[in-house]
């Protein structure tokens, strides 16, 4: 566990060391709070609806360019070498490196919350669906990371790992959206419940409105989970081959 | 101690190495010699526990790579091939993660630290980052790296390559330095280095061991390759005649008046200047000069590696 901390600081001294994380919080900052202001003076309703429904679009394309390098840098400069010829658990370095950039969208997401502050002062805001929304969207950048993560450990180059993350991430978001769920036929219509229980934003959105539902958490922690296993796997793999 | 039993390691179909088996005692350096993709790296990421072993068994401190890899791990020093390190990191930095990840905490940490600098002459550069260091410092940072937490057990992969003629020098010093404690192997594609460097060669072509032995025992384990040049006057005929048991005639030049420049190749192990000088008496002529030249290693080399290309294409 101490080793796996270890690792995490040393990430996260890495994404702080060069612009990368601040890059990334500053254009998804700009991005979030602009098109949120964008509105919210027309609308006239005190709520940060309008945010939280763009944050699953924003984690599409952002969290895959935080994960990318993740173990594909590390591939390509032969540092894992390195590395794992240290005395570590393949999941302490996984756990790691994984943390470290989940801390880095946490920071980012925290960092929105002037904005939350900022609109409490001008009405009556919910802080309970605020919450709400905020955990939601923790558990969604979450379990995108860790997807991102584990597309990350197939390549060597982080161009591929990032649009191919984007790619799985899309699809993971389409899948429960009407405009797939209506082209299944009727047949087959069983599957339809299943297709949205699949579709990463849905989830999402249940715990945006401020209900929490456990089938949604469980949806998010296999979805981190898995990939990080799946990480560990494929690492191992290598060994073997 | 490395211990190294009957290892195969395939990838797909090609055997990267096969059927190895060697040791690496305390106190020894062994230099393990071979043309590029002969399956040096291959051998040695199995000793390190980066790959698995298809068969035989590899046992490093006494605990097996494949069982006890994190133990194993702990007891070893590594220097990958090419040196790959973490170039954003300033030097400091990344021996302080390695010393973390090693273990060491606090104060011995600091102090581990600071001999690492100084064993590997890191001053100056200690707070630069290693993207910015030159190619000599780098293999110093990297064999900081392996040193850290002082391990009984090295493995360096091609440590010289890349670097000038001073700084092939110096790594060298420090490989003999730290080498009258510990068990270290080291790889290399030039004769060269590892018959300065090391007290045992391995030489390895195509995945096996094609000889073994000290730098001078492996010159004389090709046998025959001994040369006599001899300059001789009278009968050469004779004295080759004389001598068809022994040596095989392979070259003549006159040049002075009287005087035959003969070179003879040895066919038998043993030292037999003494026979052409009792043959040249035989024959009733006189000898003016007897050199011997041992077989150099870099025929030694050239011969077995060629050997298993053959094999190899067979």
């Amino acid at each position: 566990m101490r080793r796996a901390l270890t690792i995490f600081k040393k990430e996260l001294k890495c994404y702080f060391d060069s612009p990368i994380a601040y890059i990334f919080i500053v254009v998804f900052l700009v991005l979030a709070v602009w098109v949120f202001f964008r509105g919210f003076f027309l609308i006239g309703e005190t709520s940060l609806r309008a945010m939280f429904v763009l944050i699953p679009w924003l984690c599409l394309f952002f969290i895959p360019a935080i994960s990318m390098r993740l173990w594909a840098e590390e591939r390509k400069a032969g540092t894992n070498e390195l590395l794992f010829s240290l005395p570590l658990e393949e999941w302490e370095v996984v756990v790691g490196k994984y943390l470290a950039a989940l801390l880095v969208y946490a920071a980012t997401l925290l960092l929105t919350l002037p904005v939350a502050i900022s609109v409490s002062f001008l009405g009556n805001l919910d802080w309970g669906v605020v919450t709400g929304s905020y955990i939601g969207a923790l558990f969604l950048g979450a379990a995108i990371l860790s997807v991102g993560t584990c597309v990350s450990s197939l390549t060597t180059n982080q161009i591929v790992a990032f649009i191919l993350g984007v790619i799985v991430v899309a699809g993971l978001m389409i899948v429960g959206e009407p405009i797939v769920t209506m082209f299944i036929p009727s047949s087959v219509a069983w599957l339809v419940p299943y297709a949205q229980y699949l579709g990463l934003a849905q989830h999402f959105g249940s715990i945006a409105r401020g209900v929490l539902d456990t089938r949604d958490f469980i949806y998010y922690l296999v979805l981190i989970i898995f990939p990080l296993y799946l990480t560990i796997k494929a690492i191992r793999a290598r060994k073997v081959a | 101690m490395i211990e190294v039993e009957h290892l195969t390691r395939r990838f797909g179909a090609t055997v990267a190495v096969d059927d190895v088996s060697f040791e690496v005692k305390p106190g020894e350096i062994v230099g393990f010699l071979g043309p590029n993709g002969a399956g040096k790296t291959t051998a040695m990421r199995v000793i390190t526990g980066l790959l698995y072993p298809h068969a035989g068994r590899v046992r490093v401190n006494g605990q097996d790579v494949f069982d006890d890899s994190a133990s194993v791990r702990q007891g070893l020093g590594y220097l990958p091939e090419n040196t790959p390190l973490y170039d954003e990191m300033p030097v400091i930095d990344f021996l302080r993660f390695i010393g973390a990840i090693r273990g060491l905490r606090g104060a011995e940490l600091r102090s581990r630290i600071d001999e690492m600098v100084v064993v590997c002459s890191l001053g100056e550069m200690a707070f630069k980052d290693i993207g910015e260091l030159s190619r000599g410092y780098r293999q110093r940072v990297g064999l900081a790296q392996a040193l850290m937490h002082d391990p009984p057990v090295l493995v360096f992969d091609e440590p010289t390559s890349g670097l000038d003629p001073t700084q092939i020098v110096e790594i060298r010093k420090l490989i003999r330095d730290i080498g009258k404690q510990k068990a270290i192997l080291f790889s290399t594609h030039i004769l060269d280095e590892a018959q300065k460097t090391s007290d045992r060669i391995l030489v390895i072509s195509h995945g096996r061991i094609v000889a073994e032995g000290s730098p001078e025992t492996l010159s004389r384990q090709v046998h025959g390759r001994d040369v006599y040049k001899v300059e001789f006057a009278g009968d050469v005929a004779a004295l080759e005649a004389r001598l068809a048991q022994l040596l095989e005639p392979t070259g003549r030049l006159d040049i002075e008046e009287g005087w035959a420049h003969i070179v003879l190749t040895c066919k038998t192990t043993g030292d037999v200047s003494a026979d052409i000088f009792d043959a040249a008496v035989a024959v009733g002529g006189r000898l003016r000069r007897l050199q011997k030249q041992a077989a150099t290693l870099e025929e030694v080399f050239l011969e077995l590696t060629r050997g298993g290309e053959k094999e190899g294409q067979a």
